[in-house]
């Protein structure tokens, strides 16, 4: 279908900004494992601090790119399904608060006046224009969902009584309600803690409550990231893998969906295992649903396995009734029309395979005692939201550029190989990462200066193999990426051979039923709220009430003497004056 | 749901039930637990070691930006020690080379967990959440003594 100027220009823009950006968060990455492994001895390079680069990798990479693509996907699909025009006002508004919100935050972080990390933890601050950026990114990305996605869903449904909406639109539609639900949490701490302490309108705040909001927010964050790309695998990967493939199940797509409505929430204290002043036994809680939720992850290998079984077997008879032999048909790499992309998928989905199991051992109560705050913990998230769902969105915004703007993709090779190297570099990086998390070697610590330096006297030998296998796999990573840029702007660059266009693939349901409750999104999300307030009422009474004796005055990453207020006011209190 | 994915789901709910029964069987029946929340050791200003018996310990841990009060501390080998942890100014971590204490240290609240030093040898201890410009330099050790007895 044809997509109206403006609106093109929009979705495009939130493709295209993000992705410059990213280019510089990328390169941070590969600068974190020069310093860690030691061949970068030094506080800076280039002016950018260790701290402060890991900073704007975490941000860029894991905030601004996910959410910016996330919102033009989810732009593309709610116009494409739907048949429904968007607002243009409506669009330039979100696209302009995330565009300014970036760069606000980005200024910041650039300036040096941000070195928190993308978790900035209190009592550390950051400058006001840090917080204020980052909540203007994220209240723009929900503009869409209000003033757009809504309105189009209700009169559609209107339109079509009894109909189930299409999949990828009930998909980004459950997403974006989540996204809303989870933002309330960080939204308390940013707007009633973070930002009145960076201002200096209050000397001190409950460092152990902000904590808690944010993980209220923070673990949701990652299925936010993860169910564009789990929409993407249930509706193109089966029709491009053959061209007429189909999905296996509509309805077990959609009750994954309602799994993670109802399990994302309850779940945030197994950040915080290691936490003092939460009972460990809400923490036991919170891990049984950590494991709930993971049903749906094994729910969707299971679909999606079968969609591409059953996609392979139809199109090549002779593998019917091969139990494993069918997966070498699989088009792993193919330049045939739009059979690159399943080059993203498919190197996202066995980098999820590995990510899946560090994740339940991650989730798995005392056994994260062993790898919290290790190097374990980036192995397992450099191949979930570094790899399937990074792989995913760079593969659709390549992908939507190329259709939006009328443009043959260039250097199809490089775009094939680009995810394979890719998905090479970041295994031979979780492994290393991993098995030294196991020895203790932490994450977020310049180790290269201290604890991988043979001069110093904390130097600890045992890290330094794998801290060097894992920058050899960065460069990996980064020539992947390299491929990937190579082919985005020579495809962005190139003249237009055709009028531009939006569509997408989209897989047929095999097995297809009704199942009405399962499209009746109202009961479901309501249980998940009730579910995540009950679940978080013990523990936020232990941070406020029964566990923390006082708040603490902010402080700045180069100063241990507190900004907002001198230390000698802050020795004792009772519990009555912490909230 | 055809008999194919019944079978995937209910594969996954009896691996994770499985896994699940393994870890409260962990915390409960080997007293594998994580942190609690603990109200009766307040928050203090000074780090120290107080030894009640001959081979039972308890160290009181105060990280700071950048380095970990007390420092270098000597136990006999089978010593009990009651760890407390807590911070004097931002969010600290503090993991035990080679145990299973792993903790936050968080101004005004109290992190705890028991160890007992089996082996002797030098027990390393990381800060391993970022605190700021000198976070890669913060650690200390415990250092366990064979045969010695105090």
């Amino acid at each position: 279908m044809k997509v109206e100027g403006s609106i093109k220009t929009v979705i495009l823009g939130e493709i295209i900004f993000p992705i410059l950006l990213l280019i510089f968060g990328i390169y941070h990455g590969l600068m974190q494992a020069l310093y860690r492994a030691g061949i970068i001895k030094d506080m800076s390079f280039l002016g950018i601090e260790y701290y402060q680069g890991l900073t704007l990798h975490g941000v860029i990479n894991a905030v601004v790119f996910t959410t910016m693509v996330i919102v033009a996907f989810g732009n593309a699909v709610f116009l494409y399904y739907l048949k429904r025009p968007l607002r243009p006002a409506v669009q330039w508004a979100s696209f302009l608060m995330m565009v300014i919100g970036t760069l606000m935050a980005a200024w910041a972080m650039f300036a040096g006046k941000a070195n928190v990390l993308y978790t900035f933890y209190l009592p550390l601050i950051a400058h006001p224009a840090f917080y204020i950026g980052a909540a203007l990114l994220l209240v723009g990305s929900i503009v869409p969902l209000f003033f757009d996605w809504a309105p189009n869903y209700i009169s559609w449904r209107r339109e079509h009584p009894g109909e189930k909406v299409p999949l990828a639109v009930f998909g980004v539609f459950v997403n974006h309600i989540m996204w809303v639900i989870m933002l309330v949490p960080v939204v308390i701490t940013v707007v009633f803690q973070m930002l009145p302490l960076s201002l200096g309108l209050v000397s001190e705040v409950n460092p152990s409550l902000s904590r808690t909001l944010f993980w209220a927010f923070g673990h949701p964050l990652v299925y936010f990231w993860l169910l564009p790309a789990y929409t993407m695998l249930y509706t193109v990967l089966p029709k491009i893998v053959t061209g007429e493939g189909k999905l296996y199940s509509d309805s077990a797509a959609r009750f994954a969906f309602i799994l993670f409505i109802l399990f994302s929430f309850p779940v945030g204290l197994h950040h915080q295992f290691t936490e003092p002043a939460v009972t460990n036994s809400y923490k036991l809680v919170q891990a049984l649903f950590t494991f709930g939720v993971a049903v749906p992850s094994m729910l969707t290998a299971f679909t999606v396995a079968a969609s591409l079984e059953y996609s392979i077997k139809s199109k090549y008879p002779e593998v019917k009734n091969s139990l494993f032999y069918w997966w070498t048909k699989i088009p792993y790499i193919s330049l045939e029309g739009d059979k690159w992309l399943v080059s993203y998928f498919m190197a996202g989905l066995f980098l999820f395979f590995v990510g899946g199991i560090t994740g339940i051992v991650n989730a798995s109560y005392n056994v994260n005692l062993v790898v919290h705050n290790t190097s374990f913990v980036p192995g397992h998230f450099h191949t979930t939201v570094g790899g399937l769902v990074t792989l995913s969105l760079l593969g659709i915004s390549l992908y939507l550029v190329s259709k939006l703007m009328g443009k043959e993709i260039r250097f199809k090779g490089l775009a094939v190989l680009a995810p394979w190297l890719w998905w090479q570099g970041m295994l031979i990086f979780e492994y290393a990462m991993s098995v030294a998390g196991l020895h203790g070697f932490p994450r977020r610590t310049n180790t290269g200066i201290s604890y991988l330096n043979p001069d110093s006297p904390l130097y600890r030998p045992e890290w330094v193999g794998y801290a060097e296998l894992s920058a050899f796999a960065a460069f990996i990573i980064v020539l992947g990426f390299i491929f990937w840029a190579i082919s985005f702007f020579g495809t962005l660059l190139s003249p237009s051979v055709r009028e531009g266009s939006l569509e997408f693939p989209t897989a047929e349901a095999l097995h297809d039923e009704k199942a009405p409750a399962l499209n009746r999104l109202t009961p479901w999300f309501a249980i998940s709220v009730a579910l995540f307030v009950l679940s978080y009422i013990p523990a936020l009474y232990d941070v406020t009430k029964r566990g923390v004796f006082f708040d603490s005055p902010g402080y700045t990453d180069k100063n241990p003497v507190p900004i907002t207020k001198p230390q000698s006011a802050k020795e004792e209190k009772s519990t009555a004056e912490v909230k | 749901m055809d008999r194919a994915e019944k079978g995937a789901f209910i594969t996954a709910v009896l691996f994770l039930s499985f896994f699940f029964a393994l870890i409260v069987y962990a915390a409960k029946g080997l007293n594998i637990d994580v942190p609690t929340c603990i109200t009766d050791v307040k928050p203090y200003t000074q780090g120290q070691v107080i030894q009640h018996a001959p081979n039972r310990y308890e160290i009181h841990y105060l990280a700071k930006m950048w380095y970990f009060e007390p420092a270098d501390v000597e136990l006999p080998v089978g010593s009990t020690v009651d760890i407390y942890l807590t911070s004097g100014d931002v969010i600290h971590g503090f993991q035990i080379d080679g145990t299973n204490v792993n903790l936050m240290a968080v101004p005004g609240a109290i992190s705890y967990a028991r160890v007992k030093f089996e082996k002797p040898g030098v027990y390393h201890i990381v800060c391993h959440e970022y605190c700021g410009i000198g976070h890669q330099d913060m650690t200390t050790k415990i250092v366990v003594k064979g045969g010695e007895q105090k």
